[in-house]
């Protein structure tokens, strides 16, 4: 029954109302359960540090922290659970795998930002995109079966001292090569994109002072891009910390504290890895040191990951 | 003091750059600027030529085993019959993984979008959080995800065990930051006159997310899903830690029971085993995964090009 005109005439007090026709409590509903599925993101992070600590606090109740976090050799099949070894091989192979990747990962920026053609990076973006995709088991193999041998055999075992040693079958230098190769795409589309922010009045102000293309990229466009460009390192450091599958397949297995990149190491993440693909009683010590190695895993790149976000905002240029 | 900093940067620049002119140090460094670029260009061609490189090498190590038995046989252990193992049970395994990764996240995912898009407050704490929180899970390492997979879905919590779809929803917890953001994306392309139009003929908000930003963005959800996809199907780290088990020689027989390996589990365990009849199925399987990936990321691209709509 409507209100018309004439109701209103008759002298009654219409029965207008402006408020929504029914209370919808069928859409309440349904934005009270995407609100649900927001929220699931953070209840991921939420599960993963109830995860992490809950089984982190029953290894330290066996394992003392002073234990832990002593250094000396891994080795949990005897009671001995210092996890510096473990530490020094992920921090043996990320360091040399920095060495190739942020070169390498800042010179390709550099090309595609500031020398490449509209043309030709529509093509180079989408291939450099399809290389960070590319299965980290891929590339485990290749350095397992031919980086490693081949690396072996030309190996300068002249050279005096430990580094003149030949390497074993799997060792640290092979995987950190592959993985240098492996984070450049990652740390150059970062870094790319912080370089295409820096606004082309910059450029053409240097170019009107009469420099040269590579004066500009360098002294000019990197400075500016600073923020992104660290940020992008630090992205790739703590995707180096965490991989696992390459360095599962070609460092090795002995947790050695070792800095030479000959040397066979095990890193937190290939620890965590074999030891749960291994055969381990559920409830053993050996278990709860996944978990234990495993926040020290998630707080090193949590760390990395705040320092990275620190420097985006801390030191960004901002231009109009 | 940022502005200082700023300043201070272009006038070294320009002074050296001047500096450089008036000594006509420029005028003999002009090698230097083609020297430079092609410095340059190494970076990305190492890093290209690498991955030619490593499929070109997986080609010819895995020759002789890129037969039709490689897709058809199931695993084997024994040396003796090594020459028709194949990895029938992980190829399947991987696609029921893949099918339970794709009902569960998908609706999460897209659901989670539209509530960041159309309906959530920017200004609000929660949204804040959640925000700051999509952010960070994308470094976390994926074998933190299996840790994650093994205390709760493995083992406590769920306690599914090691079973195909306690690999989908560990894999869900990964890509599902990936899938938002995309699907925030897609949505966020529609533009607003598409919805004052439908709310001025009296639609209700949801009814116009349902029927008309919802279609316009599915093929930008589509691609971004598939693009999750991709990077889910090469993980092996999580996996392993939930227990996708080695040579396992039937498919799984449901998502809740049996045991199941998928394609880069299978791959990392053959690489493992000491006799290298087993290398050349591994480099013959990454081939497979390749293949499979390049499949799938051509399809995305299609799908982009396409139905994308200008506007």
């Amino acid at each position: 029954m409507s209100t018309t005109l004439s109701d209103v005439q008759d002298g009654e007090t219409p029965p207008i109302n402006l408020g929504p026709s029914s209370s919808r409590l069928g859409e309440k509903a349904i934005v009270g359960w995407l609100l649900l599925c927001a929220s699931l993101s953070v209840l991921i992070t939420v599960g993963i540090v109830a995860a992490l600590l809950g089984d982190t606090i029953r290894f330290f109740q066996r394992v003392p922290l002073s234990e832990f976090f002593r250094v000396g050799q891994w080795a949990p099949w005897q009671g001995d659970f210092p996890v510096f070894n473990l530490v020094m091989g992920t921090l043996n192979i990320t360091m040399y795998a920095l060495i190739i990747a942020i070169p390498g990962g800042l010179g390709a920026a550099i090309w595609l930002s500031e020398y490449a053609s509209n043309r030709t990076r529509k093509i180079v973006k989408p291939v450099i995109e399809v290389l960070e995709g590319v299965p980290t088991v891929a590339y485990g193999l290749f350095a397992l079966l031919f980086i490693a041998p081949m690396l072996k055999s030309v190996w300068p075992t002249w050279l005096p001292g430990k580094l003149g040693q030949e390497p074993e079958l799997q060792f640290a230098g092979a995987a950190a090569l592959v993985m240098g190769v492996m984070l450049i795409p990652t740390i150059a589309s970062i870094s790319e994109d912080a370089m295409r922010a820096v606004p082309s009045g910059l450029r053409q102000a240097a170019y009107g002072l009469g420099s040269t293309k590579m004066q500009v990229a360098l002294k000019v466009v990197v400075p500016a891009a600073l923020s992104g460009i660290v940020a992008a390192f630090v992205l790739g450091i703590s995707r180096g910390i965490g991989e696992t599958m390459l360095v599962l397949m070609a460092a090795g297995a002995t947790p050695n504290a070792s800095l030479w990149p000959n040397d066979s190491v095990l890193t937190m993440t290939a620890f965590i890895a074999r030891t749960a693909g291994g055969d381990i009683s559920h409830g053993s010590t050996e278990y709860y040191t996944i978990f234990a190695v495993g926040s020290v895993l998630f707080v090193m790149t949590l760390g990395m990951n705040m320092i990275a976000d620190f420097f985006v905002r801390r030191f960004r240029e901002t231009y109009e | 003091m940022r502005t200082a900093a700023h300043n201070r940067n272009a006038v070294n620049a320009a002074r050296e750059i001047t500096l450089a002119q008036l000594d006509g140090s420029q005028r003999q460094g002009r090698w230097k600027g083609p020297a430079f670029e092609a410095v340059l260009l190494t970076a990305i061609f190492v890093a290209i030529l690498t991955l030619l490189a490593v499929i070109l090498w997986a080609l010819t190590a895995g020759w002789e085993r890129l037969d039709l038995n490689l897709l058809r046989n199931m695993p084997s252990g024994m040396a003796s019959r090594l020459g028709e193992s194949g990895m029938q049970s992980a190829i399947i395994g991987t696609f029921y993984v893949m099918v339970g990764l794709i009902v569960t996240v998908v609706p999460l995912g897209v659901s989670a979008a539209i509530y960041l898009e159309e309906f959530a407050d920017h200004d609000t704490w929660y949204v804040r959080i959640i925000e700051i929180n999509l952010r960070n899970l994308a470094a976390v390492p994926s074998i933190v995800f299996g840790i994650l997979g093994l205390a709760f879905f493995y083992r406590g919590g769920l306690s599914l065990g090691s079973v195909v779809y306690t690999g989908s929803l560990t894999l869900t917890m990964l890509v599902l930051p990936t899938v938002i953001v995309t699907a925030r994306e897609a949505i966020r392309a529609v533009p607003p006159s598409i919805r004052h139009a439908s709310m001025g003929m009296g639609a209700t908000k949801w009814r116009t997310i349902w029927h008309q930003v919802l279609p316009s963005s599915i093929p930008g959800i589509v691609t971004g899903t598939i693009l999750a996809l991709s990077r889910a199907i090469g993980e092996a780290a999580p996996l392993i830690m939930i227990g996708a088990a080695t040579f396992v020689g039937w498919n799984p027989d449901g998502p809740f029971e049996g045991s199941f390996t998928v394609l880069p589990v299978q791959i990392f365990f053959w690489s493992a085993q000491a006799n290298t009849d087993f290398h050349i199925l591994a480099a013959a399987g990454v081939i497979v995964l390749l293949g499979m990936l390049l499949m799938m990321n051509s399809f995305a691209i299609w799908l982009r090009n396409r139905f994308t709509r200008e506007w």
